[in-house]
């Protein structure tokens, strides 16, 4: 477990090793950040000055190791728009991402697996079959149209629920959540279906084939010959086996929501840092580009990490290899 | 004796299935894969044809008049016979927009799909033939690119584009900088399966012979690895111009992919979303039908072709 | 005769409906097992051997569904049963092994979990006793410390070991019959002839008869007490291993024990039967043997040869009905 821990971590590093040279790459290549910072009618001294005071005119290696220092102590520099430190834009808008995703995920969790596990069991059920090629059409529908879609029918014709924003929020410490207030929780509604639906119909199709898999093998034919119920056999023996693979998968998608939180938040103006990082894409604001490229492989290196630690949980083989070694 | 025709026929057999009538059959059998293709056909030839099709040139500043603003489809009061789905806020053709929309929605997909399928090839052969330090880091590469969304990489690569063209020159080169990053997005796949295919082709004993008698095996083996790899590669080809749509579309609404004097279907969505709430629903709604369609349409076929090319799956 | 047979399969008829035609797979197969004995089902790989043991209990893979005949255990029948009521057959009535134990269980359960689960699915014990019951049965199939055993993943046993556990969790709930479809197939040569001995032997001891479904004509002859070998769907002779194995009487069967390496055979060469089965959408008209057989005559071409009786075998071959049977066997052992 230690050893597997270990080379885990040491993987990880790397890629964050990787990340955070292309961050650096963008910060200190593209544009020069001096001129971002200073107006026209700084003088070349002043900008000789800044750039000294920056240190950008240290030896390249230096700056990269100076760089990632930074970024390990949460420090992305200023932002050229706004002139604020980035790591504190971040982390205000931080919370309204990290709940429209993590609720966007349990929806599609918990909606996606049953819906995989019964299409899975009745392959030629009329509903199985509905459900199949809904999903189709939940995955040929581009995100950010779901959301219009969503909008034309709950916000402009229904007006049952709101097109922008988070609602009310309430302030716990650093954090700002919208699920303590009635507004906030309607205001969640329409972009966590939006950001879920993709994901959702992924992981019921995922599930689905699984399970198809799962069922022709020998250990469920054996199970079944040995006259155990259909329950024990589809939700004991089939089901068990089909979410090993389906937790590494449902794992990496979690990273993928963060990332396409963007598209939800540019549609329904949700105050979260994906709506920063297109402002700055579009600014050409690198700190802020930066800082959340580094933060996107950070979680996601993190949640990697998580569902490798479920793995062992789940398959007694990978447990079985750490207890030999 | 009888088995040697079908020993040989192994290395050709995703090709040669490709066009076993059982292939024909399946197709013709499913009629929804007929639809898609269908339509798919006919989004082709939209786009081909579209300054010919298409009523009006949305992009002849001369033809259209802001008179012409906001009118709704044929069906509704107030309608124009002219405008088929209406106008839009400047007076442009809907449904002429859609036309030429899709021409270069079609065209990014395609353009981005070709380059991703040239660059994985390429690369999965590589990294199998030559195994060791170069197979380890275009894998490693490989993984750390999956980690990031398409999405996330085209809008980095377009920031870091804005950064160094600045945003007027930007324009210019739009489009090959949507190409290039949807096509850098989506390399892997083909880089995984050739490399798959290749890593059992270079242990068989033909590779060893041509090397014994002088022929450079790598030649050799290519001509043995990429017929098998033609059937995945197409399926994964089908699928990816799909994603490569919609990536595009997804960028172009971000605001970050072509210019609205060069509308694609996303662009298009992008200018409608604003009038929304006024009223003007058909100025969004239109062409995120139409793009939806064409992406369910790909996906069909998409999904048909894996299915008909990997009969286990069934 | 007059006994009520353990297993009765009668005039069975196992049809595949594909796209293009509707296969036959199983046609017109029937033979009937006696309480505590051992029968051998024996034919390439092809001629229905497992099709038939699925059939049987109720577990043909769909398309495949029966199409005629009846099979009765103990004189009711149980090809007509309804899901539920079948589900009380398998496991407690008629227990099945598959070829390949690496595949036959669970990995992600331990194999007392899979043990007590099958004995409380079809027993009413508690839990402790299941445990219980589970640690005998190991002991019984020759398990070391079957206790500490118990708690262990299927990946950490050997493939002979795991058959072991297979053969266990076939009998956890005492069955009256065990179909083992070529039990020992997938495993190492060394180890398959303590599986097939076990296997004659826990049967024996819990009363179990047994149906081995088997390409090896070796294990038959030293397992069995009586054979049928199946070609092309068909029951081509059945018998009791001695007469079949000493005097065959049908074409096939004879080229079959010119297959079997013996040690002190007369034969100074192994024999082979020229072709192969046909595919099951050729299948010939008249006897399906026909284009291998070396005896093929008019009316075998024509007309489809029903099993008759000949000493205490039965046989479907128009050689042995038309009295040429003799013939038959000088040829082949000249």
């Amino acid at each position: 477990m230690l050893a597997f821990s270990i080379r885990r971590l040491f993987q990880a590093l790397l890629v964050m090793i990787v990340v955070a040279l292309i961050a650096f790459t963008l910060f200190r290549f593209v544009g020069d950040p001096v001129n971002q910072m200073v107006g026209v009618e700084t003088t070349p001294e002043q900008r000789e000055a800044l750039r000294e005071r920056l240190g950008l005119n240290d030896p390249v290696i230096i700056q990269f190791a100076r760089f990632i220092l930074n970024a390990a102590q949460f420090n992305f520099g200023t932002s050229y728009q706004f002139k604020q430190p980035v790591a504190e834009m971040i982390g205000k808008r931080l919370p309204a991402t990290l709940e429209l995703s993590i609720v966007s995920a349990i929806l599609a969790v918990l909606v996606g697996i049953p819906m995989g596990v019964y299409t899975g069991l009745n392959r030629d059920g009329v509903l199985s079959k509905f459900l199949l090629s809904a999903s189709l059409i939940g995955i040929s529908l581009p995100t950010f149209f779901i959301g219009i879609l969503l909008i034309f029918i709950f916000s402009v014709n229904l007006q049952w629920l709101p097109s922008f924003g988070r609602g009310e929020v309430v302030q716990i410490g650093w954090w700002s959540t919208g699920l303590l207030t009635w507004s906030g929780i309607k205001a969640l509604i329409l972009p966590a279906i939006t950001l879920g639906l993709f994901q959702m119909t992924l992981i019921m199709r995922l599930v689905r084939a699984e399970m198809l898999e799962v069922i022709r093998t020998d250990y469920i034919k054996f199970a079944r010959a040995r006259g155990l119920p259909n329950r024990a056999v589809n939700y004991r023996h089939a089901l068990k086996n089909t979410l090993v693979p389906v937790i590494t998968i449902t794992g990496l998608q979690l990273g993928t929501i963060i990332a396409f939180a963007i598209i939800t938040e540019t549609v329904f103006q949700w105050p979260g840092m994906g709506l920063l990082f297109l402002q700055s894409v579009q600014n050409v604001d690198i700190p802020i580009m930066a800082a959340y490229l580094m933060l996107i492989a950070f979680l996601f290196v993190l949640i990697n990490f998580v569902v490798d630690l479920l793995y062992f949980y789940v398959d007694p083989r990978l447990r079985a290899e750490r207890a030999i070694k | 004796m009888s088995d040697e025709p079908l020993k040989q026929d192994a290395p050709r057999g995703a090709l040669k299935r490709a066009l076993d009538s059982d292939i024909l059959h399946s197709f013709l059998r499913s009629k929804i894969t007929v639809i898609a293709a269908v339509i798919t056909a006919l989004y082709f030839i939209g786009a081909l044809f579209a300054p010919w099709i298409a009523p009006h040139d949305p992009f002849d500043l001369a033809g259209i008049s802001i008179l012409d603003a906001r009118v709704p489809p044929l069906w509704m009061d107030g309608s124009d016979p002219r405008f088929l789905l209406g106008t839009d806020d400047q007076g442009r053709d809907v449904f002429s927009a859609i036309l030429y929309g899709s021409r270069i929605s079609l065209a990014v997909g395609f353009l981005s799909v070709i380059l991703a399928a040239i660059v994985g090839v390429l690369l999965g052969l590589v990294a199998g033939y030559v195994g060791g330090r170069t197979d380890a880091i275009i894998m490693r590469i490989a993984e750390v690119q999956l980690t990031f969304p398409a999405i996330l990489i085209a809008l980095l690569i377009d920031g870091a584009a804005r950064g160094v063209f600045g945003n007027l020159d930007r324009e210019k080169y739009v489009f090959w900088i949507l190409v290039f990053s949807i096509a850098l997005s989506l390399w892997v796949q083909y880089a995984r399966t050739v490399r798959g295919s290749t890593l059992v082709e270079k242990n068989k004993e033909y590779v060893q012979a041509a090397r014994l008698i002088g022929i450079p095996p790598f030649l050799i083996m290519i001509r043995h690895v990429l017929p098998n790899v033609i059937g995945p590669v197409l399926v994964i080809a089908t699928i990816n111009l799909a994603i490569a749509i919609v990536t595009e579309a997804t960028l172009s609404f971000l605001g970050v992919g072509v210019p609205p004097t060069q509308p694609s279907l996303g662009t298009l969505i992008r200018i409608g979303n604003d009038f929304l709430f006024s009223g003007e629903w058909w100025i969004a709604i239109f062409p995120g039908v139409a793009l939806a369609l064409l992406v369910l349409a790909v996906n069909l076929l998409g999904d048909w072709l894996r299915d008909a090319l990997n009969p286990k799956l069934r | 005769m007059t006994e009520t047979p353990l297993l009765s399969v009668r005039d069975l008829k196992v049809e595949f409906p594909t796209r293009r035609a509707t296969l036959t797979a199983i046609d017109g197969v029937s033979f009937d097992l006696k309480k505590g004995e051992v029968l051998g089902v024996v034919g390439e790989s092809g001629a229905g051997k497992s099709i038939t043991g699925s059939a049987i209990i109720g577990l043909l893979e769909p398309p495949g569904r029966i199409a005629g005949g009846e099979i009765r255990l103990k004189g009711e029948r149980i090809d007509n049963l309804s899901q539920a009521a079948m589900r009380k057959v398998r496991g407690k009535r008629i227990g099945m092994i598959f070829q390949d134990p690496l595949t036959s269980l669970n990995p992600l359960f331990t194999i007392g979990e899979q043990i007590t689960e099958t004995i409380m699915t079809h027993l009413p014990v508690s839990e402790a006793e299941a445990r219980k019951r589970a640690i005998g049965l190991l002991e019984e199939v020759g398990i070391p410390a079957a206790g500490d055993r118990l708690d262990a993943y299927p990946h950490q046993f050997s493939g002979g070991m795991r058959q072991r556990v297979v053969i266990a969790l076939a009998l956890c709930a005492e069955p009256e019959l065990v179909i083992a479809d070529e039990p020992t197939t997938a495993l190492d040569v060394s180890v398959q002839a303590q599986i097939i001995g076990l296997l004659k032997r826990i049967c024996n001891d819990h009363g179990a008869s047994v149906m081995l479904i088997t390409h090896d004509m070796g294990v038959i002859a030293e397992t069995c007490d009586r054979v049928a070998v199946m070609y092309s769907g068909r029951v081509a002779e059945i018998g009791p291993v001695r007469d079949v194995v000493k005097s065959p009487h049908h074409p096939y069967t004879v080229g079959l024990m010119g297959a079997i390496p013996t040690l002190i055979g007369e034969h100074d060469r192994l024999t082979q039967i020229p072709g192969s089965m046909p595919r099951l959408d050729a299948i010939p008209k008249g006897c399906p043997f026909n284009p291998r057989c070396a005896h093929v005559f008019d009316r075998c071409r024509a007309e489809r040869p029903d099993p008759i009786d000949v000493g205490a075998s039965r046989v479907a071959c128009w050689l042995v009905e038309e009295g040429r049977n003799g013939h038959a066997n000088e040829v082949e052992q000249a």
